[in-house]
């Protein structure tokens, strides 16, 4: 079995043996372990996994900027920086915060020019040109679902809150705005499930991509992607009780935990998959969620040429001089015939 | 600080970096905003003991009912789940004609599994009994957030015109 298929086909039969887990654990009557006992750990290890990694982080020094900067950056005052160059290589807090912005809201990353390729090219004396090119398509699949996946998870509240908050009411409405098929049909899980589609499709097809793409990679894709289907597949044609997903659910919110009996395996099968994301979090590269607030290389002003900054690893260095290394070795220099700065 | 020499030369041992978190202030804020929104659903509900709605069946009609006639034409479990899906299948098998098999109906025509047959109508056969559509139907409803179109018609509309004759 070669690389991929190695590393596809664990994650593949990782998510697959979690569903059957779920279910034969729910018809084993494992109720209260998957409704109430997971929910509850998943949560416990998402929230303490994820302080404890950014404290990790932070206790690290970042001793020098490191600018990759995409932009000119601030010099002389007749070398123009127009705001896209300041954006890219802010120069003060203002802009550090545009360009963070940009990073977080925006993907300003992903759409920069990550590709370098040779393309065929009659025209040119050797046949091929060099051509640097951004993923348009990476960035648009990117953005598209982790927006929906937002949405996704704050429509949720409705199980979470009693009376349920206004605005997720109103994403409500805005998400269901083409009211086709009953019940109304959510464009967030539609794009959801596209986009992590086209990004599975992208890692799996592009060979550049799929060569370093490991088990990890394609795990968190294949899981959002079982929860979005399991999720859309309980919405739409398997129903089961929402009354008693919402007692479930505010039940575990107000702390006072109650199972309802009227619930199907395909939402547990749902639920265990969102537990597993959850614990799964921490350890995994889905921790770029805070890193993206941490990276050195976004969240620090370009300022190196006039701020000095002192690396806290620094140690006196002990020297060894020319002059005391002429003072051991004189001797045998003059004996060499080498030319020596000191006589005696 | 004991120095060290290898072939290269003298060095000193690395120092030990002062373990602390740097960026302090700005670390916990963005730790402690994270906790926030993490844990909304926690502290809205802080404190509240939210009540499982439950639906009224108070009405004239059911009190009239024989007690063995007392019961939904499927299933009271099925019905929470399912009675959504039951109505799409109502009105497409009486407003498009979609003569196809389902389950649970065929037709302006519906048969209960205990052969009991009904109309499948939302208006006259569900509102016949459940009349009290603000504590039976709106209670779950509202609990799960969800806003049925079919009232723009099927009640209030009847209504309306009722009350206009």
């Amino acid at each position: 079995m070669d690389f991929f298929k190695r590393h596809f086909f664990v994650a593949l039969s990782a998510v697959l043996g979690l569903i059957i887990i779920a279910y034969v654990g729910v018809q084993g009557n494992l109720q209260l372990l998957f409704g109430v006992v997971v929910p509850y750990l998943a949560a416990l290890i998402f929230v303490e996994g994820l302080i404890y990694r950014v404290i990790q982080w932070a206790r690290s020094p970042v001793p020098f900027r490191i600018p990759t900067t995409g932009g000119q950056g601030r010099t002389l005052p007749w070398i123009k920086r127009d705001l896209g160059e300041k954006l890219d290589n802010p120069a003060d807090t203002p802009h550090l915060i545009g360009r963070m912005a940009l990073e977080v809201f925006a993907f300003r990353s992903l759409f920069r020019n990550l590709r370098t390729e040779l393309v065929k090219d009659p025209d040119n004396p050797e046949g091929a040109r060099l051509i640097h090119w951004s993923y348009k398509w990476l960035w648009i699949g990117a953005i598209a679902f982790h927006y929906a996946f937002l949405v996704v998870i704050l429509r949720h509240l409705r199980f979470f809150t009693e009376p349920t908050m206004g605005f997720v009411l109103m994403l409500d409405h805005v998400d269901g705005f083409f009211q086709f098929f009953t019940p109304a049909v959510y464009l967030s899980g539609v794009v959801l499930v596209a986009a992590v589609g086209y990004l599975l499709f992208r890692r799996i097809t592009n060979p550049a991509v799929r060569y370093i793409s490991l088990a990890a990679d394609y795990f968190p894709l294949l899981l959002i992607l079982g929860i979005g289907l399991t999720g859309i597949l309980m919405r739409y044609f398997f129903k089961t009780d929402i009354v008693a997903v919402k007692e479930l659910a505010i039940g575990l919110a107000t702390l006072h935990p109650k199972l309802p009996a009227n619930l199907s395996a395909l939402f547990y099968v749902h639920l265990f998959l969102v537990c597993v994301l959850f614990a799964y979090f921490p350890f995994s590269k889905l921790m770029h969620a805070p890193g993206v607030f941490m990276s050195p290389t976004r969240n620090l002003t370009c300022n190196n040429r006039w701020v000095m900054h002192v690396n806290p690893w620094n140690y006196p260095v002990k020297f060894h001089s020319y002059a005391e290394y002429e003072d051991k070795f004189r001797d045998a220099m003059i004996e060499a015939g080498i030319p020596v700065e000191k006589e005696q | 600080m004991a120095d060290y020499k290898n072939e290269f030369g003298f060095f000193a041992e690395r120092p030990k970096v002062e373990k602390k978190l740097f960026d302090r202030n700005k670390v916990i804020a963005g730790l402690v905003i994270f906790l926030v929104m993490i844990t909304i659903p926690l502290w809205q509900n802080l404190g509240k003991t939210v009540a499982a709605p439950v639906p009224n069946l108070d009405t004239p009609v059911i009190q009239k009912l024989a007690e063995k006639d007392k019961k939904c034409v499927m299933p009271k479990e099925w019905m929470r789940a399912n009675h959504m899906q039951m109505l799409v299948d109502w009105r497409d098998n009486v407003v498009r004609t979609k003569e196809q098999q389902v389950t649970t109906s065929r037709g302006r025509e519906f048969v209960a599994p205990d052969g009991k047959q009904y109309l499948a109508s939302l208006t006259n056969t569900c509102f016949e009994c459940h009349s009290n559509k603000a504590q039976f139907c709106d209670q779950c409803h509202n609990y799960v957030a969800v806003a049925p179109n079919c009232f723009g018609c099927h009640l209030e509309t009847g209504k309306k015109l009722a009350e206009a004759k």
